[in-house]
């Protein structure tokens, strides 16, 4: 049977200093040291078990590569057990662990809110008249992309080459309700002039079908094998592919249906679907077509359009629902995923525009095109492509998406709570409840341990080997026990390792 | 091995009489007519705001919009 989907996202974010001169790592840092300066505990990143050019084929790059993540700039873990930092001249956050779709929304509009206090300290820091706005997008519309990941535990005895080939045709398609819009076009040999608008901010940038990279040649399947769990049982597929979402059900749908996608693949019961010939060509095709009336063509010689490999997506998991249960998803959210995921595709069949409270991409759509009939505009003018990026706009009164009338999933009150208090489902409560309770005894934290300093000779490392351990349930009636954290190492004997 | 095409049709026939169902339902154009009334208003209120807080010397913003390459 498929394992519990544990699952979350790493958005890294478009930042813009207004008014000063200033490089977007200074302006990264800075924003993210006045936020932990003034709003919440955290601590430093523990860089050991790190291994982005470990290759789920079963080679490493570690050696050869450039390193990937440049250990001085400021990464910090937050009481929510999210990781804040900088990565490649962008403040990045990514979401502590969660297990189901519905949580990663919440976290995922939890990292929102710690964006937007953020900017509100640093502005507080620079000089009257300057600026830093962030942007919830993947393109500068100028050849520049920066990523919105996924991550989803897979069962390690799973062939990842199978996983591979069948999850494709999920990745080339489901932009149709997870694209998140762009004005124009990046991809070589195009213009504007051929491409008005398309449905996905990322679809552009893909060059190979599978691969390492994540920042050229950038793969449709990344094979980055850093499970940060134990690697004798679990994977962690790192899914590249996706858009920044501004719609919660847009986020909720994309992350939902993936992991259903993921369970099926694991059970064996999507081996009936053909593979798309060319995905390369068939991501941009697709995303270039907001008729939904492209077809690409299939490894059996037929073509099939965008909604066409969805349906038959959904149709699967409908009978695996069945026959299976949705339980690795979360029972009563699957359910909910696959009435939404019916919900959205009739409505991108029937009429499009109809689905613009849920899909990103027709939401900018129905406003840029609204906006150029209402003032005459040509498909190249600014102003549209202006809309395209202040959709974005992370500042409440800026941003365009705020206004378009999109339905909501978590109530701002979860939200705010989720600010600074971890999921109870996975190992997160664990690590972020610790470093509320006792941030002067943490030295390091990542995602599978904990390093303690109680004041013995040596440090004391919790292992967090198991994403599902560590929950509200299995931890929360010691957490509250424990008076200090000697108490905690005391109780949890063996467990915690000198170091 | 079945294509994706196989299930459509079916799938097809299926929606199609939902469909049908509902345009019945609807009672004539006279709805449809005011739903797209209603709709038009709501875009023209959309583009309103659109108006009062976008950008506003776009050319000059779209320009400046400038960022590293990220993952």
């Amino acid at each position: 049977m498929a394992i519990p989907k544990v699952c979350g996202i790493e958005t890294e974010y478009g930042i813009s200093v207004r008014g000063s001169d200033v490089n977007p790592v200074m302006s990264s840092t800075l924003l993210i040291n006045s936020y932990l300066g003034r709003n919440q505990q955290s601590i430093g990143w523990d860089f050991q078990d790190e291994h982005p050019g470990s290759d789920a084929r079963g080679f490493s790059l570690d050696d050869i590569l450039d390193p990937d993540i440049e250990m001085h700039l400021v990464n910090r873990v937050l009481t929510n057990g999210a990781r804040y930092y900088v990565d490649h001249a962008h403040p990045e956050i990514s979401t502590p662990e969660c297990r189901t779709a519905d949580e990663v929304v919440l976290f995922d509009r939890a990292a929102e809110e710690i964006i937007r206090r953020s900017m509100e300290s640093a502005n507080d820091l620079l000089p009257p008249g300057s600026e830093i706005v962030i942007y919830k997008n993947n393109s500068d519309g100028k050849g520049n992309s920066y990523g919105c990941h996924e991550n989803y535990l897979v069962a390690r005895e799973t062939s990842f080459a199978r996983l591979a080939a069948e999850i494709t045709p999920h990745f080339v398609s489901r932009q149709i309700f997870c694209g998140a819009g762009k004005v124009g076009s990046e991809a070589p040999a195009t213009n504007s002039s051929d491409v008005a608008f398309q449905i996905s901010q990322r679809a552009d940038f893909f060059e190979e079908e599978i691969g390492l990279e994540t920042t050229l040649k950038r793969p449709i399947v990344n094979t980055r094998d850093e499970p940060h769990c134990d690697p004798t049982k679990y994977r962690r597929l790192h899914v590249i592919v996706g858009d920044s979402n501004m719609s919660e059900m847009a986020t909720f749908l994309k992350v939902g249906t993936t992991a259903i996608v993921l369970a099926m693949i694991e059970d064996g019961v999507l081996n009936h679907l053909p593979f798309i010939a060319n995905p390369v060509s068939s991501i941009r095709q697709l995303s270039h077509d907001p008729s939904l009336r492209a077809s690409v063509l299939l490894s059996n010689g037929s073509r099939a359009t965008a909604l066409q490999i969805q349906w038959s997506l959904f149709e699967s998991a409908q009978k695996y629902a069945m026959t299976h249960g949705l339980e690795s998803v979360g029972e009563r959210i699957g359910e909910q995923v696959l009435t939404e995921w019916e919900l959205v595709l009739s409505g991108l069949e029937r009429d499009i525009d109809s689905v613009s409270n849920v899909v990103d991409w027709v939401a900018k759509k129905r406003i840029v095109d609204g906006f150029a009939v209402r003032h005459s505009l040509r498909s190249d003018d600014s102003r549209l492509k202006a809309i395209d990026i202040q959709y974005h706009d992370l500042r409440s009164n800026k941003s365009l998406a705020s206004f378009a009338g999109l339905r909501t999933l978590v109530t701002q009150e979860n939200v705010i709570s989720a600010v600074s208090q971890p999921p109870d489902t996975t190992r997160a409560y664990f690590r972020g409840t610790c470093l509320r309770k006792w941030p002067e005894s943490i030295v390091a934290a990542n995602w599978d341990s904990l390093v303690f300093d109680v004041g013995r000779e040596s440090l004391l490392r919790i292992p967090m080997m198991e994403p599902l351990r560590g929950t509200r349930e299995l931890t929360g009636e010691l957490l509250n026990e424990c008076q200090s954290p000697d108490e905690l190492i005391n109780r949890l004997g063996e467990v915690a390792q000198p170091l | 091995m079945v294509g994706y095409g196989a299930s459509m049709a079916e799938r097809i026939r299926k929606h199609k009489s939902t469909t049908e169902h509902r345009d019945e339902s609807k009672q004539g154009d006279q709805v449809v007519g005011t739903n797209g009334v209603k709709l038009k208003a709501e875009l023209d209120e959309l583009l309103d705001e659109i108006d009062g807080v976008l950008e506003s010397n776009a050319e000059d913003f779209v320009k400046s919009y400038v960022q590293k390459g990220g993952q």
